[in-house]
């Protein structure tokens, strides 16, 4: 009997916190990925090799929320650089439990493409970030437990461990760091699955836009390579009022200018 | 077999000379009314400005060509691209300036030259411009524009494959389907590769004595397409002519001259495209309504057919993408045709099945792309392949080095190829 007391008094500290650690990363999920009703913005994407080497992608993103925090949503994004895929388009459909439907726009030969969607955890346009990245890993493929509470720089920290529950992920688990104050994860660690480190995300610089933090500098860096992807928001706005309508092959193939500029 | 152009019935024959001199004058047309057009948008618009330079050679591999060089494309070209836009409207120009190093010389080509106007759920298109309708890979069922198969089998890049359209093009976008309706006032056919370049089979060598009539109407095509069920469906109708020539004797049995023309042609299609397993179905059909020759007797004039393509995309693993791709097409009133078809011409099959497919794999943070295309034709064992590795030198320097190998019987599309093997190179500074 008194064994299970002991127990139990170990268990206490986890069990009085007021969230779990999936609670966590459904509002950072929220914070990160779903403020607004939508979303624009001019991202500027520095790829750059371990010695130095820059390769710049350039493009608006769109985005609109069609259901609540963690459901569907729909991406639009239109590119400018490199030269070779300027005016080339890409529209998400994100589904929470199944995949995405997504759609290109080649511009050379005027032609709507739809493009198969079922490795999210492949490379973003080349970069480090991954489309889960980009637009969010389905919570409930994780199981997340709230490591620790700590202090990183300046902000009060959840530290919550993810570990994939299926084993076809490119990575065993990851480490995120949550601010308490505002659920934006401002560091991440993934780990691979022989449980070497593999890649580290940093929010650089978090702003206030139209009362919304925003992370709009980050950066990924794959800490195996020595590559990394940093990412500037040039220009961001939320709550425009972005039809559905714009999500569509008509403006996949005719961009409105007001939009992607 | 899709309409490479080459077929018994599609006979090449020197109609280089003629077509570009067409292309001269269209192209003064076309620049004129973009530059009348777009002087007066230019001055209240956000404007963009870019292009390319590059060169382009692809040197044979199993021999030379009909006209003895070496060389199936040298050529260096620039690309000048402008794009006005303000408010509702948008004007876009690309034109290229080329010099060839085979005896076409120097010369312009306008690529795209138009005017857009957006209006709430309609659009409108007006001046010269690419469309591309339908779902094969380099097979085309509902996509009956014009296209340039010269450019395809002699390495160039792979935009080059379209023709652009000069053309009036009106969308509107009801919420319950969107539509395009397309008007082509002028007839532009597809570009068949020249015969001094390329070993064309010729049922009839011996007469030279050709004439090419184009048609004198225009063609019009309309998609109607909308989201059934997560799928994109989609509707099609074409109503013009065979993008390639038909060839008719002045006699069957001693021919002393050829008329080229462009039988009549209307396209009855649909097509199905989402996610199916793994990966993305593609299902397309098309009814080739052949109305210069319903009963089959003609023999100058292509029946009837229907076109079948099933593909199926995925992606397996990070950075690659495979498409799995069959196309049928099927002669109607079989038994007319064989009936009309005079001794000694070779007999297309009823059905022909051809299997294919397209893999793609990036490297290097996707600045290295090695892509394989290939395509068999089961019925009469005609081959295409082509394999290229591409690479990014900078975000404004990429070269590219590829293959294009054909086989198959001599009178088959691809077969009649196998002497044009050849190797190509692109090197491109865009700007």
């Amino acid at each position: 009997m008194k064994r299970w007391i002991a127990l139990l008094a170990l268990a206490l500290p986890l069990s009085v916190w007021a969230v779990s650690g999936e609670e966590v990363m459904k509002k950072s999920q929220a914070a990160f990925l779903y403020p607004g009703k939508d979303f624009k913005v001019r991202v500027l994407m520095k790829l750059i090799n371990r010695d130095g080497q820059e390769r710049v992608r350039e493009m608006t993103m769109l985005r609109k929320n069609t259901g609540a925090a963690g459901g569907e949503q729909k991406y639009f994004m239109y590119f400018f650089q490199p030269a070779d895929v300027k005016d080339m388009t890409f529209m998400t459909y994100k589904y929470p439990a199944k995949d995405d439907d997504r759609w290109m726009f080649i511009p050379a030969v005027n032609m709507v493409k739809r493009i198969a969607a079922q490795d999210k955890r492949s490379s973003f346009v080349g970069s480090d970030f991954t489309y889960e990245d980009v637009s969010g890993r389905d919570v409930e493929d994780d199981n997340h437990v709230i490591e620790r509470e700590e202090k990183l720089g300046s902000r009060d920290c959840y530290v919550v461990k993810s570990t994939p529950k299926a084993g076809d992920a490119d990575f065993g688990h990851k480490l995120t760091w949550v601010d308490k104050a505002t659920f934006l994860p401002v560091k991440e660690e993934q780990f691979d699955r022989k449980g070497a480190p593999y890649k580290q995300f940093t929010a650089d610089e978090i702003a206030d836009v139209k009362g919304q933090p925003t992370v709009i500098k980050r950066t990924m860096k794959n800490l195996q390579t020595g590559h990394r992807t940093e990412v500037g928001y040039l220009k961001s706005e939320y709550d425009l009022g972005l039809e559905d309508s714009l999500f569509s092959e008509r403006f996949l193939r005719q961009p409105p200018r007001k939009w992607v500029d | 077999m899709t309409d490479y152009g080459l077929r018994l019935r599609h006979v090449p024959s020197r109609l280089g000379a003629a077509r570009r001199r067409d292309c001269g004058g269209t192209n003064g047309a076309a620049v004129l009314c973009a530059a009348l057009l777009l002087t007066p948008l230019a001055a209240s618009a956000e404007l963009t400005f870019s292009g390319f330079v590059q060169q382009n050679t692809a040197f044979n591999t199993a021999g030379a060509n009909p006209d003895g060089r070496d060389y199936k494309w040298r050529e260096e070209r620039v690309q000048l691209k402008l794009d006005a836009t303000g408010g509702a409207w948008r004007g876009y120009f690309k034109g290229d300036g080329y010099y060839d190093h085979l005896g076409r010389s120097g010369g312009g080509e306008v690529r795209e030259a138009y005017v857009d106007y957006a209006a709430g759920a309609f659009d409108l298109r007006a001046g010269r411009q690419i469309i591309t309708w339908g779902l094969g890979d380099l097979v085309f069922l509902n996509d009956v524009f014009p296209k340039d198969y010269e450019a395809l089998f002699a390495g160039r890049p792979l935009e080059y494959l379209k023709r652009g359209v000069d053309a009036v093009k009106l969308g509107a976008y009801p919420d319950f389907a969107s539509f395009e309706f397309v008007l082509i006032p002028s007839f532009r056919a597809t570009r068949i590769p020249d015969t001094r370049r390329f070993h064309l089979f010729d049922p009839l060598p011996a007469v030279t004595n050709r004439e090419t009539v184009k048609p004198g109407q225009g063609e019009w095509a309309l998609r109607a397409y909308r989201d059934v069920a997560g799928y994109d469906a989609a509707l099609y109708f074409y109503r013009g002519f065979q993008g390639t020539p038909s060839m008719r004797p002045d006699s069957v049995s001693a021919p002393t001259r050829i008329t080229l023309f462009f039988p009549e042609l209307s396209v009855y299609g649909a097509s199905l495209s989402g996610r199916a397993g793994e990966g993305v179905l593609s299902l397309e059909a098309a009814y080739y309504d052949s109305r210069q020759d319903r009963s089959g007797t003609d023999f100058t004039v292509p029946n009837s057919q229907t076109r079948l393509l099933a593909a199926w995309q995925i992606q397996p693993w990070e950075d690659f993408a495979l498409n799995l791709q069959y196309y049928a097409d099927g002669i109607r009133g079989y038994a007319a045709y064989l009936a009309a078809l005079p001794a000694g011409f070779p007999v297309e099959k009823r059905w022909n099945h051809t299997v294919g497919f397209r893999a793609t794999q990036f490297f290097l943070h996707q600045t290295l792309r090695l892509s394989v295309y290939a395509s068999y034709n089961t019925s009469n064992e005609d081959y295409f392949v082509n394999p290229e590795l591409r690479y990014s030198f900078t975000d404004r320097v990429w070269g590219a080095v590829g293959a294009n190998a054909f086989g198959g019987k001599v009178s088959g599309q691809f077969g009649q190829l196998s002497r044009d093997d050849n190797l190509y190179l692109q090197l491109r500074y865009e700007f």
